[in-house]
């Protein structure tokens, strides 16, 4: 039912992440740890125009703002998990104070945490993070659950003229893999020298 | 609202000391020992000031000012270094060039016991993360300190922690 907006946790997040991105060279990419950096790791082949953690966990939107604020001529994307961002939801506040533009979050959520067992999250059990991030004051936020909503949620990330949140539901299913480079020395290093 | 154009001088000059070297975003959460400054980056056009809900988002917005080529700094009070320490791991791992101003409490003439435990371990946990700790005790002191910790960033690539301590600010300002 179309109507229906209890959560739904049923896309395939190695499908709907790439159909929701769209070309990620569009963008400057910051990724989460776990689930969300093994993904972009994938879609990218682990591109130089991706910063992805793994560690400091509920840091990657806060180092999503600090690009954007300092690269207003790119789109920057911080893609992260729902228990990523759980631990610093309070960074949504600080982003929509300053609403840069050029900035999208998208949040892939599958209710768990998947990298250490898949222990349920707060999204799976009543918390809902599209509606806390419309109550930090980000004004453009989308939920999409189902495959028919993936072209606007592609289009608030992508065209808004304020920040955008998605909020992604998927399966708690593995991400797909790609052993990317762990060292986050070299990878500062790769991803300054390509923005240059 | 506070003026911003009083305060103790070093305070402005620290400010055009941060400008000249190119620092364009400010975080903190906000401190009465960083009121000038705050105000300061609040009122300049060229500049984001950002306010936080909790420190720890100051050094990952940094570090991500970093990878788009920019500069910042984040002011805090010795408070809340604690939060900041896993994130700090960020910085060492990625061997971020990374400048914090500390406002201590805690130490020289405190009397609230709850500030005595970050004021004790204020600089520990610095070092034990890898930053490089610097203090200025009295007003002369402020600039060249922070002109060798900027240096010592920017140029030198290294993490750096300016303690603006008690005796500097003043215990009884704080009551």
């Amino acid at each position: 039912m179309s109507t229906d907006n209890s959560p739904r946790f049923e896309l395939d997040r190695a499908d709907a992440v790439p159909a929701i991105v769209g070309n990620h060279e569009d963008f400057l990419i910051v990724t989460g740890l776990a689930g969300t950096s093994k993904e972009f790791g994938h879609l990218t082949r682990d591109g130089d125009h991706l910063f992805s953690m793994a560690g400091a966990m509920g840091g990657a939107c806060m180092v999503a703002l600090g690009l954007a604020l300092a690269r207003p001529d790119r789109k920057v994307l911080v893609a992260t998990g729902d228990g990523e961002l759980l631990m610093n939801v309070g960074a949504l506040a600080t982003i929509a104070v300053h609403n840069p533009p050029n900035l999208s979050i998208l949040c892939v959520d599958n209710g768990h945490y998947g990298e250490t067992g898949y222990q349920r999250s707060h999204t799976s059990l009543g918390v809902d993070l599209e509606r806390i991030a419309q109550g930090a004051g980000i004004k453009a936020t989308r939920t999409v659950q189902s495959e028919e909503q993936i072209a606007e949620g592609a289009r608030v990330l992508r065209e808004s003229n304020a920040t955008s949140f998605v909020l992604l539901r998927v399966k708690p299913t593995d991400p797909p893999t790609f052993k990317r480079d762990m060292n986050a020395a070299a990878c500062r290093v790769r991803f300054r020298h390509a923005l240059r | 609202m506070p003026d911003a154009t009083a305060g103790p001088q070093w305070a402005h000059d620290l400010y055009k000391t941060l400008r000249k070297h190119d620092v364009t975003q400010f975080a903190y959460v906000p401190d009465a020992g960083h009121r000038v400054l705050i105000d300061l980056s609040l009122a300049d056009p060229e500049v984001h000031s950002v306010a936080l809900t909790t420190e720890e988002e100051g050094v990952a917005l940094l570090a991500g000012a970093d990878l788009g080529g920019a500069r910042g700094v984040l002011l805090m009070q010795s408070s809340g270094t604690g939060n900041c320490a896993n994130f700090f791991s960020l910085i060492s791992g990625g061997r971020f060039p990374f400048v914090t101003f500390i406002s201590m409490r805690g130490e020289f003439g405190e009397g609230n016991p709850w500030q005595m435990g970050m004021g004790k371990a204020v600089q520990p946990i610095l070092e034990a993360m890898h930053f490089r700790v610097l203090r200025a005790e009295h007003d002369h002191e402020v600039v060249p300190t922070a002109e060798a910790a900027l240096t010592m960033a920017y140029k030198g690539g290294e993490a750096l922690a300016v303690l603006l301590t008690q005796k500097l600010i003043g215990a009884k300002a704080f009551q």
